[in-house]
């Protein structure tokens, strides 16, 4: 039998919306927990990080369970996650998704060799402890993550060779322009700009190849003017976020182009599940906490609390529309892979005979595109950016993340009468 | 250094700090995670879990995402890339 | 009848449909496949892949058999995304009384001049290190094979030459042919109708129904299973009409993943994984197979098998307008005998005698009754 435990209010992830969320529902409500499967809270972007939101985690009285992947969604209200290989059943009365975002990785010749990690996804390792000081970075992609991820590792001691990001200088002034309607953001990027000076932070540019033999020497730049090469130890390189949809699509929640739909009070449309932040729309820490902050006081049955917040949802929402205009991903992105790159990392396949199929579906049942461990998490978005598939592979297929035979045999009947 | 503690990879004893992933030990110690299905040398890409490049052997369990395993002092990591 | 002057539509390009399709056209009768998603996406996709001969009823041994022949003889061209290993089954005694169910099954292969062998308790934990310990014996059939079905479809219909449609759902069929559910008419003068569970959709009173199984795929673990293993008591739960059932089915994947079977429903059609039933399922295999409780799944999915009453498939002509030939209703054994089949039919549809009796498998000694 495994280990159950019941709440009010289960919370799925410990990232910016998951800690509001908890925040705000524990202010009336006793047992909500939150479960993450890092070693701690904060999420992506609050990594290792201590703040004020995550001293409000520490003393709302939330209960929290660190290192906890959720596996599928049961029949009945209630969730199958895993710990150390011990199953877990969380019953609940309501669900708050807030699995946040991941990076948007596209291929290119190269990119598969170690050394090449995402933007966000550096940052992420050292955290872990991955040594950086005196090592040579280049960071390129797209987003505002380019900057907040060189500066994070500059004041590491990193060297920053360059960013490389690939809108325009004009789209970036107009995103600059937009900063004003988030309080404290002006004050981030003159910062940022403080702490990249000198720093070569090129327009319209890109990685067109990696180089090295078993690990990255070198990395060749597509530039206004013209080809550049830069020596570095790691190309941190990432193209704007992607919705963590999965579990939500499991939950039966609607999606609508790619993200999960939700009412202004946060509701999805499967019954009793609520969903903040990412994967609602991509619109970074200030959008997820008040998208979680709604969550946990309308989980908690305090529609009139919630209502409070629906102007500041507003400015951020205006704020992740910005965010999409001004860092579009150009065309000349959709073919820097060749023939022989590699396009899905964990069958090793290449794009040569990726593009042999007319469906993301027939690309896996075939081509093994997605059929790997990552279950179409990375080749996925990338190949349908690339290819424009009718069919995105946006379908989830459970279990969420991989689970033993152990944990997947725990699941026992309900006693309840069936239909 | 401080509150250091030790594992080992591939049987190479590494000494990391007290919080460090077992992905950043492995690559500390300049070994490869993983070897992908061509015999390619692969190393973290996302570092958050997703990608499963990192996966090793970590104390007996196969196929382990080593980016999100915290070390215990005494953990044994066999990479692919032994 | 001469082969020039028939032109057939195939409705279901799934192992059988594409069986059909080149047992056809490979003597040249026009062939044109019909579609509704990818090849190979329905049943043939969803299920293991299993070569295996059946002994029991004699009607599923005599097809079971004469198709395994044509696989093994078809194999050497089988390309390597097929997947085609001959790994053998062993079918696993955990008890006395199947142990001697399992020295009959010999003797009769024996009799018929198919290779088996007898493996004590010793001699199979030799062979399959992580079975548990204490099982009586098994029985080694090693002819048995396994493939990867959707990419031996693909390559089937591919080697074929048939005109193939995807994306094209046959709503109705008519005595000149087939509607499109994009009101399309195509005509033939002959419909092979290979769609599976969709059948149904077209002859709702065939007496068919889909039987739900769920399976779980592991990560990358080479030498973990050597052989094809299925427990004797699989025999009960394939061949019984028990509402639910489950069995010991495990299968190395030449990927090196472990796959895991089996499952059967009747009832539930939706293609959610039931999570009790899966857990059961799970259980049960790691009675035979502790060792199995560690490996990492990487997914789990269902499938619907196409199950006739009797159990055995409907293979032949169809209905008053004389133009409807079924290929059907294999249950869980689409894929083994898919070769068979195609034969089957185009013996039907070109008038010479079949390999092996056809009559059996004739869907007029199902009556006209409609499932109840």
């Amino acid at each position: 039998m495994p280990r159950e435990e019941r709440c009010r209010i289960l919370i799925v992830g410990a990232g910016p919306a998951g800690i509001a969320a908890a925040w705000a529902a524990a202010e009336t409500v006793d047992s909500v927990v939150v479960l993450d499967d890092n070693p701690a809270p904060g999420g992506q972007i609050w990594r290792g990080e201590e703040n004020r939101w995550t001293a409000r985690l520490r003393g709302c009285g939330a209960h929290v369970w660190n290192g906890t992947q959720a596996i599928a969604v049961l029949d009945g209200g209630s969730l199958l996650a895993a710990r150390d290989g011990e199953p877990l059943v969380f019953r609940f009365e309501r669900l708050i998704i807030a699995t946040g975002a991941r990076e948007l990785f596209l291929p290119f010749p190269g990119w598969t060799m170690p050394g090449v990690t995402g933007a966000g996804g550096l940052q992420a390792l050292v955290h872990g402890g991955l040594p950086i000081a005196g090592k040579r970075i280049v960071v390129a992609g797209s987003g505002p993550l380019l900057l907040a991820v060189a500066a994070h590792l500059a004041k590491r001691g990193a060297i920053i060779q360059a960013i490389a990001e690939q809108v325009p200088l004009r789209n970036l002034v107009r995103f600059a322009a937009q900063l004003w309607r988030v309080p404290g953001k002006l004050a981030q990027a003159l910062d940022l700009q403080w702490t990249l000076r000198g720093v070569p932070h090129l327009k319209e540019a890109w990685p067109l190849a990696a180089h090295g033999d078993d690990r990255l020497k070198e990395v060749t730049l597509r530039t206004r003017t013209g080809v550049r090469r830069f020596a570095c130890d790691y190309l941190a390189c990432g193209f704007g976020l992607i919705p963590n949809t999965e579990l939500a699509a499991l939950a039966g929640c609607d999606l609508r182009g790619g993200f999960v739909e939700v009412d202004e009070w946060q509701q999805t449309t499967a019954r009793d599940v609520l969903c903040s932040g990412e994967p609602t729309g991509i619109g970074g820490v200030d959008r997820s906490v008040v998208e979680g902050r709604i969550a946990g006081y309308v989980a908690a049955g305090r529609r009139n609390v919630a209502e409070k917040l629906f102007g500041e949802r507003r400015r951020v929402h205006a704020f992740s529309a910005a965010l999409a205009r001004c860092f579009a991903l150009r065309d000349e992105l959709r073919h820097l892979a060749d023939d022989e790159t590699i396009v899905c990392r964990c069958e090793d396949v290449k794009l040569k005979n990726a593009v042999e199929y007319r469906s993301a579906r027939a690309a896996r049942l075939h081509g093994r595109c997605g059929m790997g461990a990552c279950q179409g998490r990375i080749c996925g978005p990338a190949l349908q950016f690339m290819l424009d598939w009718a069919d995105p592979s946006g379908r989830a297929r459970p279990p969420l993340f991989p689970a033993t035979m152990t944990t997947l045999a725990a699941v026992v009947e309900e006693e309840s009468t069936h239909v | 250094m401080v509150d250091a503690i030790e594992v080992t990879v591939n049987g190479l004893g590494v000494r990391v700090a007290v919080g460090t992933t077992a992905a950043a030990a492995v690559i500390s110690a300049g070994a490869a995670c993983r070897r992908s299905l061509m015999g390619e040398s692969r190393a973290p890409l996302c570092g958050m879990g997703v990608c499963f490049e990192c996966r090793a052997t970590v104390d007996g369990v196969q196929h382990t995402r080593t980016c999100q395993v915290v070390c215990r002092n005494g953990m044994v990591i066999t990479t692919d890339a032994a | 009848m001469s082969a020039a002057t028939i032109d057939v539509v195939v409705v279901g390009a799934g192992i059988v449909g594409a069986a059909c399709a080149w047992s056809l056209a490979r003597v040249g009768v026009k062939v044109r496949v019909l579609e509704c998603s990818v090849a190979g996406g329905g049943a043939t996709g969803a299920g293991m892949g299993h070569l295996v001969l059946m002994d029991h009823p004699e009607a599923e041994f005599a097809l079971t058999r004469y198709s395994r022949d044509l696989w093994l003889r078809l194999a050497p061209e089988i390309p390597p995304e097929g997947e085609f290993r001959r790994c053998g089954t062993i079918w696993v005694a955990a008890n006395e009384a199947q142990w001697d169910a399992a020295r009959s099954k010999h003797a009769w292969h024996e009799e018929c001049g198919l290779r088996s062998e007898l493996l004590d308790g010793t001699a199979l934990a030799e062979a399959e290190p992580n079975l548990r310990e204490g099982l009586a014996g098994g029985l080694l059939v090693p002819d048995d094979a396994v493939i990867y079905a959707p990419c031996v479809t693909r390559w089937l219909l591919g080697r074929s030459g048939a005109e193939v449609s995807l994306g094209a759902r046959v709503s109705r069929v008519e005595q000149n042919g087939v509607v499109l559910s994009n009101g399309e008419r195509v005509a033939c003068g002959v419909v092979v109708c290979a769609a599976g569970c969709a059948t149904a959709e077209l002859f709702p009173d065939l007496p068919m129904r889909p039987r739900k199984g769920h399976l779980a795929i592991t990560d990358r673990y080479p030498g973990f299973v050597n052989h094809q293993l299925a427990e004797l008591g699989y025999l009960d739960s394939a061949h019984g009409s028990a509402s639910e059932s489950v069995a010991f089915n495990v299968q190395p994947r030449a990927t090196g993943q472990v796959l895991l079977g089996s499952s059967r429903q009747f009832g539930d059609t939706s293609a959610e994984i039931a999570w009790p039933m899966l857990a059961r399922m799970i259980r049960h295999a790691t009675g035979f197979m502790p060792a199995l409780a560690r490996l990492v799944v990487t997914r789990v999915w269902t499938g619907f098998r196409a199950a006739t009453d009797d159990g055995l498939p409907l293979i032949g002509p169809y209905g008053e307008a004389g133009n409807v030939i079924l290929a059907t209703g294999h249950e869980g054994l689409g894929i083994t005998t898919a070769l068979g089949t195609g034969d089957l039919v185009a013996a039907h549809i070109l008038g010479h005698a079949p390999a092996i009796p056809a009559a059996p498998y004739l869907p007029s000694r199902m009556g006209a009754r409609a499932h109840g």
